[in-house]
């Protein structure tokens, strides 16, 4: 153990090592239990059991899922575009998983701190990362070739572009309180008084915002089985149909990560300051604590899946450009006003 | 280090761009140029300029290369068979590189090149931006937000539905 930990203090570069197979690791192992989570929750809603059959309580179906995609016939429809379309879905994965990079997921553990990448421009990079997830809806779209994806791709370029302002400018607010784009540092401003209590309107326009940039219904249009079979994955099968899934799954993940650490307070216990425990089990309870936080917005993004009617494309549009950009705005205003009157 | 990637960035930004040129399907050249726009953001990186990095990224990758492409796809734009070259075109661009090189080969042969790159300091690379934006470029800042301002009311009243008089 002091071997390790001493080859880890003298080596930076293994620690980031270890820190980015961690975090990768978890995030594909709380994918595969999302999509049992989903399907089990939506079974419940509609009076179903869903699968249950592997395993103690289906806990295994995640597994067999794999292996099925893994070993299913790999199938290259002859009138696609076939550099775009193999390359489409890893285009998709690669920004889901990459924008986790800059969340702390802990404060610290044997000093070394939870975070993959403390950047000084934090936000932005998850920004700039997740605006690239939408190349893998479009070219997969235009790729395939035919018609219902190809409507797909449109959708979800148009609904990706028009909702990424107004998730931006709802985020300004909180940058404007804090003075800085580095989430560690949003973390540490919160330890009194979480963001969402001094930025409410701002934390609604992001949630619904992130809705929309998930593809998660009310706003799945891209998909939207009733009217394009199932989007811009209509013509994918086998694994390359997988990693479409496990990108939305993903980036569910970071949606609800990001909303924990800009408005509910990142990896710190409500009401009980940890840091006074010793460092080793604060270290780990904070990570309890932002994962715990997170599980119930993943939830929440389930839950409203099988609740809600999807919108309407004109009104989506609408709801994104006439509501949530002036919205959007009155908060920088507003919380401009208040930073003004207070010094 | 920084050397080797200063090269690899700028060599893959070069090549790149002559794919985007040169390449006949639209939808090609757009992803060429995305890539192209990948490595500038690199060299904005070796500069320590993560922030002008991050916005290389958001707003030309993310944002108006999808909108690019969006429009190829829209107007499904075939592969560019005939190649039509007027003269028009070929010495405005001509005159436009002639220019280029004339300034670049005046920055670099004047030696000033110490004084015109900035010290930038790792740490406070978005305030750095915004307080030049704000004191030493306010003119011009605003100048640029109100040909923008232009831009979206012309785009408002061509784009809007004609009204039957």
């Amino acid at each position: 153990m002091t071997d390790l930990g001493s080859f880890l203090s003298a080596n930076p570069w293994a620690v980031a090592l270890l820190k980015i197979a961690v975090v990768i690791g978890c995030m594909l192992g709380v994918i595969a239990y999302t999509v049992l989570a989903e399907r089990r929750i939506c079974a419940f809603i509609q009076d179903r059991l869903g699968p249950n059959r592997v395993g103690p309580f289906g806990l295994f179906q995640p597994i067999a899922d794999g292996m099925k995609f893994l070993f299913k016939e790999n199938v290259l429809p002859a009138h696609v575009n076939k550099l775009y379309y193999i390359l489409a879905p890893t285009i998709a994965m690669i920004p889901a998983l990459l924008a986790f990079a800059v969340i702390p997921f802990g404060s610290r553990l044997h000093g070394e701190p939870m975070v993959i990448a403390d950047l000084n421009v934090g936000v932005l990079w998850v920004f700039s990362i997740a605006s690239l997830g939408v190349y893998g809806i479009v070219l997969a779209g235009w790729a395939s070739n035919s018609k219902y994806p190809f409507l797909g791709g449109i959708r979800s370029s148009a609904q990706m572009i028009s909702y990424e302002i107004a998730m931006g400018m709802s985020v300004i607010g909180v940058f404007m309180l804090v003075g800085s784009l580095n989430l560690t540092r949003v973390v540490e401003y919160q330890s009194g008084l979480w963001l969402f209590f001094k930025q409410p309107l701002g934390f609604l326009i992001f949630m619904v915002a992130a809705f929309a940039e998930t593809n998660r219904l009310p706003f799945d249009l891209p998909e939207s089985e009733q009217e394009l079979v199932s989007g811009y994955h209509t013509e994918y099968g086998s694994m390359k149909f997988a990693l479409f899934f496990l990108a939305e799954y993903a980036n569910l993940i970071t949606a609800s990560a990001l909303m924990v650490t800009l408005f509910f307070g990142g990896w710190q216990a409500p009401f009980f300051d940890l840091s006074r425990l010793s460092p080793c089990v604060a270290g780990v309870l904070h990570i309890i604590c932002f994962a715990f936080k997170m599980l119930i917005f993943m939830l929440l993004f389930i839950w409203t899946r099988w609740m809600l009617p999807r919108f309407r494309y004109d009104q989506l549009m609408d709801l994104g450009w006439k509501v949530f950009v002036p919205l959007a705005l009155l908060n920088i205003l507003i919380t401009g006003l208040v930073i003004a009157f207070q010094t | 280090m920084e050397n080797a990637l200063f090269y690899f960035f700028s060599g893959a930004m070069l090549f790149f761009g002559l794919m985007t040129i040169t390449s006949r399907n639209p939808v090609n050249s757009a992803m060429f140029l995305v890539l192209v726009f990948f490595f500038m953001a690199g060299l904005f990186v070796l500069l320590h300029a993560f922030f002008l990095a991050a916005v290389q990224v958001l707003v030309y990758a993310g944002a108006i290369m999808v909108l690019f492409l969006f429009v190829i796809m829209l107007l499904n734009a075939a592969d560019e068979e005939k190649r039509r070259r007027h003269w028009l075109g070929v010495i405005a661009s001509a005159v436009v590189v002639g220019l280029l090189v004339f300034e670049f080969g005046f920055v670099l042969w004047s030696g000033n090149l110490d004084t015109v790159l900035p010290s930038l300091d790792a740490v406070g690379q978005t305030e750095a931006v915004g307080r030049l934006l704000f004191s030493s470029y306010l003119l011009p800042f605003e100048i640029v937000s109100v040909l923008l301002l232009a831009a979206m009311i012309g785009v408002i009243i061509l784009g809007g539905k004609e009204k039957k008089a």
